[in-house]
């Protein structure tokens, strides 16, 4: 375990200003810009309270890490982002989330383009049962994002060499998107996500499913792909959390309780809860 | 944690014990209910497998006689007046003609020597009414075949038929041992013989004879039992027919008069056969149903005692029909061919003419209507109910409803199509039109349960996928979701018309119970559908429409078989794991 966490340390060392992200209050002043903005945000399915008053801000261009343990409510607050959880019947959100400074709850905005800028990868690799070209290319078709023919292979051979899978499937683009192991399918819905040119990547527990080698593989492209995309991640592997965030977020029982650096949070955390959940106390 | 390790004495005195007698006990008693309850199910199995052996197996063998027909094959001399030269061309002058006499005078040419009427008739009864369509057909397609003679297979009567297929009576024959002397050709002829050749006739007869008598005390007393008044008569009755037939078994040297009770004895002698009426040991009395070439005396082995063991009382095809039927065989005039006729042709009178394909016409026609409303009505309904309708009481309700629907007794639907679509809306009655409006309301609840069963099984991070990259909830659905869950439907959708198929009572009561003999061609013509042929098949006393009825469900069953592999294989081909 400890090893581990030094490995994460390691790899947050090239994050500068970690200093800056020690402030006490979990609703913590971004480094850069914040892209998203959400305040007082409270979620309930039915008459549960699944997510308490949460403020965060999440900046631009950077890995985000949700942690906590199971039914914190961490992915409830993921899927407020692209209002997912519209689908849900019975579930209500209070609150403002801001991206660009627009509310995203606003009546006025049209959900759909919502989710065309949001991208999500889901935790169990969901590809569409078609081809993998037509996987990749089905965003850009719905949403009018290609041309051409010519444009759409374009996208699609960008998008699956954005995913480090285009070396792997070039020979068989027609074959089932089913077809492909399970670390080859999640890539897959990763292509599928950023096909669309989004600005925001939510991925939900993206490596759960997947060996070790494969969840390599994805963190890895995680961090290649910080630099045009704004990402969140939920993951239940601190591990993860450390080796792919900048910064983090824990949520227990509802409340958001800290944010900040990820290498604060992971070496010294301001609230016993969330030292007693990267210790492995709980949770 | 390392508490957890130490080892709790609590646990030491519960541990599963494997060796005691009791813990034997209790194993065998867990094996003994697993083989108990593996044998019920194999019980229930074969028991399932016997049923359906025997049902299956009793139609195919109801079905086969209907499956063939005989036909008699003639040279038919066709005059060239029967149609006026200048008219041949047109195959409706054709048609009209009257073929009778032509059959008849071919009948005739075959078995040389029918004199009387009544015998004429029964030789032209033989034929069917519908026996010249192969010869107009050949005479349509060939007009230069007038004034020749045609060899042309002429098709049998439905009665005639049977008797061919073996369900009539048995025919034996055994030769005379002595020389046999007939008095005459034709009319009523005696045979002597030098031998006692009928001896052992007399002698089966006398046992017969013995049987009955029996039979009839056994019933008088049996019916005494009851003291009642009203049977006196019955029981005086049969007293006195025992006694009669014990007067005649007691009388070994009187002839023995045969009538349609008793089996028929007929005497094939000089070419010609004679039906005997008075039987002794040396000689008999007969009426000749064939006439004989000569009074020449017939060497011993030249002629022979022919036995039709059933009496004629008990069957359909009289002795004289039998005797032609059976100097055809020897001439090899009798042709058994398949039955197209049963594939092609609607409903008839006759059992020989009547065919199913009204019946399928009318089916598909039907079908066709149910499918056209049902499935996109069912399969929309679903989607609405499934993706799109808020979850509230009132669609609660409605999903009650259409799961009571489905359990609704079918005749009530028929009712309501009586009321509504005959009575309300005018439509005409029998039609497919109807029909197929009746059956899509039976079917349609079936649909709708298959539908959303069909949609619910597609997982929900397809739909979730789909959203996830900008898709709108009816693109995700029309893109994603329906194009999976088209085989589960499919699947609904051909065993709901399969049901369709298979139902009778709600179109008993929109009237397509109809005699239709025409083949349908609109969806508003009058028509019937395959279950109510074979209920107005099974009503009727004709025996050859018993096979008929056997034959159309045998038609029906495939169908139905047909729909039901093509659903497994369906969802066999596009059964999806995820």
């Amino acid at each position: 375990m400890v090893s581990i966490l030094e490995k994460g340390k390691l790899e947050m060392n090239v994050i500068a200003d970690t200093k800056l992200a020690s402030e006490a209050s979990p609703v913590a002043a971004a480094p850069r810009a914040a892209k998203i903005v959400a305040r007082g945000v409270n979620v309930y399915y039915g008459s549960k309270h699944a997510l308490k008053e949460v403020s965060v801000d999440i900046p631009e261009n950077g890995v985000m890490a949700f942690i906590g343990p199971s039914g914190c409510g961490k992915s409830t607050f993921l899927r407020c982002i692209n209002r997912m959880n519209d689908t849900i019947s019975g579930c209500r959100v209070t609150g403002k989330i801001e991206i660009d400074k627009h509310d995203i709850y606003d009546p006025s905005l049209d959900v759909v383009q919502l989710r065309a800028r949001v991208g999500m990868v889901f935790q169990k690799p969901n590809p569409f049962p078609k081809s993998i070209f037509e996987n990749v290319a089905y965003g850009p078709r719905i949403n009018g994002i290609a041309k051409s023919k010519s444009d759409m292979e374009g996208i699609v051979v960008s998008s699956l060499k954005r995913a480090g899978l285009f070396e792997e499937v070039k020979d068989r683009l027609n074959d089932s998107g089913t077809s492909l192991s399970g670390g080859q399918q999640q890539r897959l819905c990763i292509a599928r996500a950023i096909a669309v040119a989004p600005e925001i990547i939510l991925m939900d527990e993206p490596c759960s499913a997947l060996d070790p080698i494969a969840t390599a593989h994805i963190e890895e492209l995680i961090s290649e792909l910080t630099s045009n995309f704004t990402i969140i991640i939920v993951t239940h592997s601190m591990q993860q959390a450390a080796r792919v965030s900048q910064r983090t977020a824990f949520f227990h029982l509802g409340n958001l309780v800290e944010v900040g650096e990820t290498q604060q949070i992971f070496t010294t955390p301001t609230d016993k809860r969330t030292h007693d959940y990267i210790t492995g106390r709980f949770g | 944690m390392t508490d957890m390790a130490a080892p709790s004495p609590a646990f030491a005195g519960r541990r599963v014990d494997t060796t005691s007698d009791a813990a034997r006990a209790l194993v065998r008693k867990r094996y003994r209910s697993e083989a108990r309850f593996r044998a019920y199910g194999l019980i229930a199995i074969a028991a399932t497998a016997v049923f359906l052996v025997v049902l299956i197996a009793d139609i195919i063998i109801k079905a086969l006689p209907a499956l063939t027909q005989h036909s008699l094959v003639l040279d038919v001399a066709v005059p060239s007046d029967l149609v006026d030269p200048g008219k041949r061309s047109d195959a409706a002058a054709i048609r009209s003609a009257d073929y009778f006499p032509v059959t008849r005078d071919a009948l005739k040419a075959a078995i040389p020597g029918i004199e009387s009427r009544s015998a004429e008739r029964t030789l032209t009864r033989l034929l069917s009414n519908g026996t010249a369509d192969k010869l107009i057909a050949m005479l349509v397609a060939n007009p230069s075949l007038f004034g020749q003679t045609v060899k042309v297979p002429l098709l049998l009567s439905a009665n005639a038929d049977l008797y061919l297929k073996g369900i009539g009576t048995p025919v034996t024959s055994r030769g005379g041992r002595g020389t046999a002397t007939p008095s005459g050709t034709t009319g009523e002829v005696t045979v002597l013989t030098s031998s006692n050749d009928f001896a052992g006739e007399l002698v089966s007869v006398k046992q017969l004879l013995v049987e009955r008598a029996r039979l009839a005390e056994q019933e008088a007393d049996r019916l005494q039992r009851y003291q009642s008044g009203d049977l006196a008569g019955k029981i005086k009755e049969l007293r006195e027919q025992a006694a009669a037939f014990r007067a005649r078994i007691d009388q070994p040297k009187v002839d023995e008069v045969l009538d349609g009770s008793l089996p028929s004895l007929l005497v094939a002698i000089n070419g010609g056969i004679v039906k005997i009426t008075r039987l002794s040991d040396v000689a008999i009395t007969g009426d000749v149903l064939l006439p004989l070439s000569s009074t020449a005396d017939a060497k011993p082995g030249d002629w022979k005692i022919v036995t039709y063991s059933v009496p004629e009382s008990n069957r359909k095809a009289t002795d004289l029909e039998v005797t032609f039927l059976e100097r055809f065989k020897e001439l090899g005039r009798v042709e058994r061919t398949f039955n197209s006729l049963f594939l092609i042709a609607g409903d008839s009178r006759e059992p020989e003419l009547a065919g199913i394909r009204g019946a399928i016409v009318g089916s598909a026609l039907t079908l066709f209507i149910t499918l056209a409303l049902c499935l996109p009505i069912g399969v929309l309904a679903a989607i609405y109910l499934e993706e799109f309708a808020p979850k509230n009481r009132l669609t609660d309700l409605i999903e009650v409803n259409i799961n009571n629907l489905a359990a609704v007794p079918s005749i009530v639907f028929g009712l309501l199509g009586l009321a509504m679509f005959l009575n309300f809306f005018g439509l005409p009655r029998s039609a497919p039109l109807v029909g197929g409006l009746v059956l899509a309301l039976l079917v349609l609840p079936t649909i709708i349960i298959a539908a959303r069963a069909a949609l619910k099984a597609v997982p929900p991070s397809i739909k979730e996928a789909a959203l996830g990259v900008g898709a709108s909830h009816q693109q995700a659905v029309f893109h994603h979701i329906l194009p999976l869950a088209i085989p589960g439907i499919m699947t609904g959708t051909i065993i709901g018309m399969a049901h369709a198929l298979g139902e009778t009572a709600p179109l008993l009561m929109i009237g397509m119970v109809a005699f239709v003999v025409d083949v349908p061609k609109t969806f508003t013509e009058a028509a019937t559908v395959l279950p109510v042929q074979i209920y107005l098949w099974s009503d009727l006393p004709e025996p050859a429409f018993q096979y008929k009825t056997a034959a159309a469900i045998l038609v029906l069953l495939l169908f139905l078989f047909a729909m039901n592999g093509a659903a497994i294989w369906l969802r066999k081909k596009f059964e999806r794991r995820w």
